[in-house]
Protein backbone atom coordinates (compact mmCIF):
# COMPACT_ATOMS: atom_id res chain seq x y z
CA UNK A 1 0.00 0.00 0.00
CA UNK A 2 2.71 2.48 0.99
CA UNK A 3 4.53 1.63 -2.22
CA UNK A 4 1.53 2.67 -4.32
CA UNK A 5 1.08 5.81 -2.22
CA UNK A 6 4.70 6.87 -2.67
CA UNK A 7 4.60 6.11 -6.37
CA UNK A 8 1.41 8.11 -6.78
CA UNK A 9 2.85 11.02 -4.81
CA UNK A 10 5.96 11.02 -6.96
CA UNK A 11 3.85 11.27 -10.11
CA UNK A 12 1.71 13.99 -8.54
CA UNK A 13 4.64 16.05 -7.19
CA UNK A 14 6.47 15.87 -10.49
CA UNK A 15 3.50 17.17 -12.46
CA UNK A 16 2.70 19.84 -9.88
CA UNK A 17 6.20 21.28 -9.58
CA UNK A 18 6.79 21.37 -13.34
CA UNK A 19 3.35 22.91 -13.76
CA UNK A 20 4.14 25.51 -11.12
CA UNK A 21 7.42 26.36 -12.86
CA UNK A 22 5.80 26.61 -16.29
CA UNK A 23 3.05 28.79 -14.87
CA UNK A 24 5.68 31.45 -14.15
CA UNK A 25 5.60 32.10 -17.90
CA UNK A 26 1.95 33.14 -17.74
CA UNK A 27 1.80 36.71 -19.11
CA UNK A 28 5.57 36.64 -19.75
CA UNK A 29 5.68 34.39 -22.85
CA UNK A 30 7.68 35.55 -25.87
CA UNK A 31 4.50 36.13 -27.85
CA UNK A 32 0.82 35.95 -26.95
CA UNK A 33 0.17 32.70 -28.83
CA UNK A 34 3.09 30.90 -27.14
CA UNK A 35 2.17 32.35 -23.78
CA UNK A 36 -1.17 30.59 -24.16
CA UNK A 37 0.54 27.42 -25.40
CA UNK A 38 2.81 27.07 -22.35
CA UNK A 39 -0.05 28.00 -20.04
CA UNK A 40 -2.21 25.27 -21.60
CA UNK A 41 0.56 22.76 -20.95
CA UNK A 42 0.74 24.04 -17.38
CA UNK A 43 -2.96 23.41 -16.94
CA UNK A 44 -2.59 19.90 -18.35
CA UNK A 45 0.20 19.15 -15.85
CA UNK A 46 -1.70 20.55 -12.89
CA UNK A 47 -4.76 18.56 -13.98
CA UNK A 48 -2.62 15.40 -14.01
CA UNK A 49 -1.20 16.32 -10.60
CA UNK A 50 -4.72 16.72 -9.21
CA UNK A 51 -5.76 13.27 -10.45
CA UNK A 52 -2.76 11.67 -8.76
CA UNK A 53 -3.16 13.69 -5.54
CA UNK A 54 -6.84 12.79 -5.32
CA UNK A 55 -6.00 9.13 -5.69
CA UNK A 56 -3.16 9.35 -3.14
CA UNK A 57 -5.46 11.19 -0.74
CA UNK A 58 -8.03 8.39 -0.99
CA UNK A 59 -5.40 5.75 -0.30
CA UNK A 60 -3.84 7.61 2.62
CA UNK A 61 -7.20 8.45 4.16
CA UNK A 62 -8.19 4.80 4.05
CA UNK A 63 -4.82 3.59 5.26
CA UNK A 64 -4.37 5.96 8.17
CA UNK A 65 -8.03 6.56 8.89
CA UNK A 66 -7.61 10.31 8.47
CA UNK A 67 -9.30 12.87 6.30
CA UNK A 68 -6.64 13.81 3.78
CA UNK A 69 -7.46 15.78 0.63
CA UNK A 70 -5.52 16.70 -2.51
CA UNK A 71 -4.95 20.14 -0.95
CA UNK A 72 -3.36 18.66 2.17
CA UNK A 73 -0.86 16.84 -0.01
CA UNK A 74 -0.01 19.76 -2.28
CA UNK A 75 -0.01 22.56 0.27
CA UNK A 76 1.06 21.08 3.57
CA UNK A 77 3.99 18.81 2.81
CA UNK A 78 7.60 19.94 3.19
CA UNK A 79 10.53 19.80 0.78
CA UNK A 80 11.84 16.49 2.09
CA UNK A 81 8.44 14.93 1.49
CA UNK A 82 8.26 16.00 -2.16
CA UNK A 83 9.40 13.28 -4.54
CA UNK A 84 9.50 15.19 -7.82
CA UNK A 85 12.46 14.88 -10.22
CA UNK A 86 15.06 17.60 -9.72
CA UNK A 87 14.71 18.76 -13.31
CA UNK A 88 11.17 19.98 -12.60
CA UNK A 89 12.17 22.36 -9.83
CA UNK A 90 15.05 24.06 -11.66
CA UNK A 91 14.46 27.72 -12.51
CA UNK A 92 12.94 28.27 -15.96
CA UNK A 93 15.93 30.07 -17.44
CA UNK A 94 15.23 31.33 -20.94
CA UNK A 95 12.67 30.03 -23.44
CA UNK A 96 15.17 27.51 -24.85
CA UNK A 97 15.73 26.09 -21.38
CA UNK A 98 11.99 25.87 -20.72
CA UNK A 99 11.06 24.14 -23.98
CA UNK A 100 14.01 21.73 -23.76
CA UNK A 101 13.07 20.69 -20.23
CA UNK A 102 9.50 20.13 -21.38
CA UNK A 103 10.79 18.05 -24.27
CA UNK A 104 13.06 15.88 -22.08
CA UNK A 105 10.33 15.43 -19.51
CA UNK A 106 7.44 14.77 -21.90
CA UNK A 107 9.43 12.15 -23.83
CA UNK A 108 10.09 10.35 -20.55
CA UNK A 109 6.53 10.81 -19.36
CA UNK A 110 5.22 9.23 -22.56
CA UNK A 111 7.28 6.07 -22.05
CA UNK A 112 6.47 5.93 -18.35
CA UNK A 113 2.74 6.38 -18.82
CA UNK A 114 2.63 3.81 -21.62
CA UNK A 115 3.90 1.34 -19.02
CA UNK A 116 1.64 2.72 -16.30
CA UNK A 117 -1.32 2.24 -18.60
CA UNK A 118 -0.71 -1.53 -18.44
CA UNK A 119 -0.40 -1.59 -14.65
CA UNK A 120 -2.73 -3.70 -12.54
CA UNK A 121 -3.67 -0.64 -10.48
CA UNK A 122 -6.66 0.40 -12.54
CA UNK A 123 -6.84 3.92 -11.16
CA UNK A 124 -3.22 4.72 -12.07
CA UNK A 125 -3.75 3.06 -15.44
CA UNK A 126 -6.82 5.19 -16.11
CA UNK A 127 -5.03 8.43 -15.22
CA UNK A 128 -2.17 7.42 -17.52
CA UNK A 129 -4.54 6.75 -20.41
CA UNK A 130 -6.21 10.12 -19.97
CA UNK A 131 -2.89 11.96 -19.71
CA UNK A 132 -1.25 10.32 -22.73
CA UNK A 133 -3.29 12.40 -25.17
CA UNK A 134 -2.00 15.55 -23.52
CA UNK A 135 1.57 14.30 -23.36
CA UNK A 136 1.66 13.50 -27.08
CA UNK A 137 0.81 17.11 -27.82
CA UNK A 138 3.43 18.37 -25.36
CA UNK A 139 6.05 16.35 -27.21
CA UNK A 140 4.92 17.63 -30.57
CA UNK A 141 4.97 21.23 -29.37
CA UNK A 142 8.26 21.08 -27.50
CA UNK A 143 10.16 19.00 -30.07
CA UNK A 144 9.26 21.45 -32.81
CA UNK A 145 10.63 24.26 -30.64
CA UNK A 146 13.86 22.33 -30.04
CA UNK A 147 14.28 21.87 -33.79
CA UNK A 148 13.33 25.47 -34.53
CA UNK A 149 15.88 26.83 -32.07
CA UNK A 150 18.64 24.32 -32.79
CA UNK A 151 18.38 24.67 -36.55
CA UNK A 152 17.61 28.39 -36.39
CA UNK A 153 19.90 31.38 -35.98
CA UNK A 154 23.30 31.51 -34.31
CA UNK A 155 21.68 33.11 -31.27
CA UNK A 156 18.94 30.48 -30.97
CA UNK A 157 21.43 27.67 -31.52
CA UNK A 158 23.66 29.03 -28.75
CA UNK A 159 20.76 29.27 -26.37
CA UNK A 160 19.47 25.75 -26.96
CA UNK A 161 23.03 24.40 -26.70
CA UNK A 162 23.44 26.12 -23.35
CA UNK A 163 20.16 24.60 -22.27
CA UNK A 164 21.39 21.13 -23.26
CA UNK A 165 24.53 21.61 -21.15
CA UNK A 166 22.53 22.84 -18.16
CA UNK A 167 19.75 20.27 -18.23
CA UNK A 168 21.47 17.09 -19.35
CA UNK A 169 22.91 16.27 -15.87
CA UNK A 170 19.33 16.15 -14.58
CA UNK A 171 18.03 13.62 -17.11
CA UNK A 172 19.77 10.62 -15.53
CA UNK A 173 17.42 10.69 -12.56
CA UNK A 174 14.51 9.57 -14.76
CA UNK A 175 16.12 6.14 -15.05
CA UNK A 176 17.54 5.64 -11.54
CA UNK A 177 15.06 3.39 -9.73
CA UNK A 178 13.65 4.38 -6.36
CA UNK A 179 12.62 1.57 -4.02
CA UNK A 180 8.92 2.44 -4.25
CA UNK A 181 8.67 2.64 -8.03
CA UNK A 182 6.30 0.15 -9.62
CA UNK A 183 7.67 0.63 -13.15
CA UNK A 184 11.13 -0.52 -14.13
CA UNK A 185 12.36 2.90 -15.21
CA UNK A 186 15.89 1.86 -16.17
CA UNK A 187 14.44 -0.17 -19.02
CA UNK A 188 13.00 3.00 -20.58
CA UNK A 189 16.37 4.63 -21.10
CA UNK A 190 17.23 3.29 -24.54
CA UNK A 191 13.90 4.29 -26.05
CA UNK A 192 14.12 7.72 -24.46
CA UNK A 193 17.62 8.31 -25.81
CA UNK A 194 16.45 7.32 -29.26
CA UNK A 195 13.56 9.76 -29.22
CA UNK A 196 15.90 12.54 -28.06
CA UNK A 197 18.45 11.62 -30.72
CA UNK A 198 15.89 11.72 -33.53
CA UNK A 199 14.94 15.28 -32.66
CA UNK A 200 18.50 16.39 -31.85
CA UNK A 201 19.66 15.16 -35.28
CA UNK A 202 17.11 17.35 -36.95
CA UNK A 203 17.95 20.22 -34.63
CA UNK A 204 21.71 19.84 -35.33
CA UNK A 205 22.35 19.21 -31.63
CA UNK A 206 24.54 16.53 -30.07
CA UNK A 207 23.87 14.47 -26.99
CA UNK A 208 26.48 15.13 -24.27
CA UNK A 209 28.61 12.12 -23.31
CA UNK A 210 30.00 10.99 -19.95
CA UNK A 211 28.24 13.58 -17.83
CA UNK A 212 27.79 13.13 -14.08
CA UNK A 213 24.10 12.70 -13.34
CA UNK A 214 22.38 14.44 -10.45
CA UNK A 215 19.83 12.55 -8.37
CA UNK A 216 17.97 12.67 -5.08
CA UNK A 217 14.63 14.22 -5.94
CA UNK A 218 12.80 10.91 -5.94
CA UNK A 219 13.84 10.39 -2.33
CA UNK A 220 13.17 13.94 -1.21
CA UNK A 221 16.71 15.30 -1.45
CA UNK A 222 16.31 18.43 -3.51
CA UNK A 223 18.20 21.39 -4.92
CA UNK A 224 18.03 24.73 -3.13
CA UNK A 225 15.36 25.81 -5.62
CA UNK A 226 12.46 23.68 -4.41
CA UNK A 227 12.10 25.60 -1.15
CA UNK A 228 11.44 28.80 -3.04
CA UNK A 229 8.92 27.11 -5.32
CA UNK A 230 7.05 25.66 -2.34
CA UNK A 231 7.08 28.86 -0.31
CA UNK A 232 5.28 30.61 -3.16
CA UNK A 233 2.99 27.67 -3.91
CA UNK A 234 2.05 27.03 -0.27
CA UNK A 235 2.13 30.57 1.08
CA UNK A 236 -1.60 31.09 1.35
CA UNK A 237 -2.39 27.81 3.10
CA UNK A 238 0.54 28.28 5.48
CA UNK A 239 -0.42 31.82 6.46
CA UNK A 240 -4.19 31.32 6.43
CA UNK A 241 -4.68 27.62 7.22
CA UNK A 242 -7.86 26.25 5.71
CA UNK A 243 -8.49 29.38 3.64
CA UNK A 244 -11.02 28.88 0.86
CA UNK A 245 -12.25 31.03 -1.98
CA UNK B 1 6.34 49.97 -24.41
CA UNK B 2 5.57 51.03 -27.95
CA UNK B 3 2.05 49.92 -28.78
CA UNK B 4 0.86 50.23 -32.32
CA UNK B 5 -2.67 49.64 -33.43
CA UNK B 6 -2.97 48.77 -37.07
CA UNK B 7 -5.89 48.09 -39.29
CA UNK B 8 -5.20 45.06 -41.43
CA UNK B 9 -6.32 44.81 -45.02
CA UNK B 10 -5.86 41.76 -47.17
CA UNK B 11 -4.68 40.54 -50.51
CA UNK B 12 -5.02 42.92 -53.36
CA UNK B 13 -5.05 46.12 -51.34
CA UNK B 14 -1.89 48.05 -52.17
CA UNK B 15 0.76 47.74 -49.49
CA UNK B 16 0.94 51.46 -48.80
CA UNK B 17 -2.70 51.48 -47.69
CA UNK B 18 -2.69 48.02 -46.18
CA UNK B 19 -1.37 47.55 -42.68
CA UNK B 20 0.47 44.34 -43.16
CA UNK B 21 2.78 42.46 -45.40
CA UNK B 22 4.84 39.63 -44.10
CA UNK B 23 7.44 39.94 -46.82
CA UNK B 24 8.26 43.62 -46.78
CA UNK B 25 7.89 44.65 -43.17
CA UNK B 26 7.61 42.86 -39.90
CA UNK B 27 4.04 42.24 -38.82
CA UNK B 28 4.93 42.49 -35.16
CA UNK B 29 7.97 42.64 -32.98
CA UNK B 30 8.93 39.03 -33.66
CA UNK B 31 8.60 39.44 -37.39
CA UNK B 32 6.21 36.52 -37.71
CA UNK B 33 3.52 36.78 -40.40
CA UNK B 34 -0.17 36.98 -39.72
CA UNK B 35 -2.44 33.97 -40.34
CA UNK B 36 -6.21 33.65 -40.63
CA UNK B 37 -7.80 30.81 -38.71
CA UNK B 38 -10.88 28.84 -39.74
CA UNK B 39 -12.50 26.39 -37.34
CA UNK B 40 -15.02 23.65 -38.00
CA UNK B 41 -17.05 23.39 -34.84
CA UNK B 42 -18.39 19.93 -35.57
CA UNK B 43 -18.51 17.34 -38.31
CA UNK B 44 -20.76 18.33 -41.17
CA UNK B 45 -20.56 22.07 -40.59
CA UNK B 46 -18.44 24.53 -42.54
CA UNK B 47 -15.16 25.97 -41.38
CA UNK B 48 -15.84 29.46 -40.10
CA UNK B 49 -13.44 32.33 -39.67
CA UNK B 50 -12.41 32.42 -36.01
CA UNK B 51 -9.76 35.13 -35.98
CA UNK B 52 -6.12 35.66 -36.73
CA UNK B 53 -2.77 35.10 -35.08
CA UNK B 54 0.98 35.26 -35.60
CA UNK B 55 3.16 32.26 -36.35
CA UNK B 56 6.49 31.51 -37.99
CA UNK B 57 5.17 28.78 -40.26
CA UNK B 58 2.01 26.84 -41.10
CA UNK B 59 2.66 24.12 -38.55
CA UNK B 60 3.08 26.66 -35.77
CA UNK B 61 0.02 28.52 -36.98
CA UNK B 62 -2.10 25.37 -36.64
CA UNK B 63 -0.76 24.69 -33.15
CA UNK B 64 -1.23 28.30 -32.09
CA UNK B 65 -4.76 28.14 -33.42
CA UNK B 66 -5.34 24.94 -31.45
CA UNK B 67 -4.10 26.65 -28.29
CA UNK B 68 -5.80 30.00 -28.81
CA UNK B 69 -9.09 29.09 -30.49
CA UNK B 70 -10.01 25.52 -29.52
CA UNK B 71 -9.14 25.36 -25.82
CA UNK B 72 -12.81 25.41 -24.90
CA UNK B 73 -13.73 22.63 -27.32
CA UNK B 74 -14.68 24.99 -30.10
CA UNK B 75 -13.49 22.78 -32.90
CA UNK B 76 -12.77 19.47 -34.58
CA UNK B 77 -10.81 20.79 -37.54
CA UNK B 78 -8.59 23.80 -38.19
CA UNK B 79 -7.58 25.55 -41.40
CA UNK B 80 -4.99 28.29 -41.49
CA UNK B 81 -4.00 30.49 -44.38
CA UNK B 82 -1.44 33.24 -44.39
CA UNK B 83 -3.36 36.50 -44.44
CA UNK B 84 -1.46 37.83 -47.44
CA UNK B 85 -2.96 35.07 -49.58
CA UNK B 86 -6.49 36.24 -48.97
CA UNK B 87 -7.93 38.41 -51.71
CA UNK B 88 -10.46 40.87 -50.48
CA UNK B 89 -12.60 43.72 -51.64
CA UNK B 90 -11.34 47.16 -50.89
CA UNK B 91 -13.42 48.97 -48.28
CA UNK B 92 -13.13 52.14 -50.36
CA UNK B 93 -15.11 50.43 -53.11
CA UNK B 94 -17.88 49.23 -50.88
CA UNK B 95 -20.32 51.74 -52.37
CA UNK B 96 -20.13 50.43 -55.93
CA UNK B 97 -19.83 46.83 -54.84
CA UNK B 98 -22.67 46.48 -52.40
CA UNK B 99 -25.06 49.37 -52.46
CA UNK B 100 -26.60 48.73 -55.91
CA UNK B 101 -28.26 45.64 -54.42
CA UNK B 102 -30.03 47.57 -51.74
CA UNK B 103 -33.01 48.74 -53.85
CA UNK B 104 -33.67 45.45 -55.60
CA UNK B 105 -36.05 43.82 -53.19
CA UNK B 106 -37.51 41.71 -56.01
CA UNK B 107 -34.43 39.53 -55.78
CA UNK B 108 -35.79 38.14 -52.54
CA UNK B 109 -38.34 35.41 -53.22
CA UNK B 110 -41.11 37.16 -51.33
CA UNK B 111 -43.43 37.97 -54.24
CA UNK B 112 -44.93 34.56 -54.75
CA UNK B 113 -48.26 33.31 -53.45
CA UNK B 114 -47.47 30.01 -51.84
CA UNK B 115 -50.08 27.29 -52.00
CA UNK B 116 -51.30 26.33 -48.52
CA UNK B 117 -50.06 22.77 -49.05
CA UNK B 118 -46.46 24.03 -48.98
CA UNK B 119 -45.86 24.45 -45.32
CA UNK B 120 -42.25 24.87 -44.49
CA UNK B 121 -40.96 27.70 -46.68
Amino acid sequence: MSQTINQTLQLADTCLILGQRNSEWCAHGPILEQDIAITNITLDLIGQARNFYQYAATLISKNENKNITEDTLAYLRTEREFKNFLICELPNGDWANTVLRQFFFSCFQLLLFEELEKNSDTQLAAIATKSLKEIKYHIKWSSEWVIRLGDGTEESNNRINNAVQQLWPYTGEFFMPADYEIISVSSLKEKWLQSIKDVFDEATLTIPQNIFMQSGGKDGVHTEHLGYVLSELQYLQRVYPGAEW
Amino acid sequence: MNIQIRKFYYGDIPEETGGNSSSSNASNETGWPLWEVFIRSKQGLDHKHAGSLHAADAQMAIENARDVYTRRQEGVSIWVVESKHIHATNPDEAEMFYEPASDKVYRHPTFYDLPDEVKHM
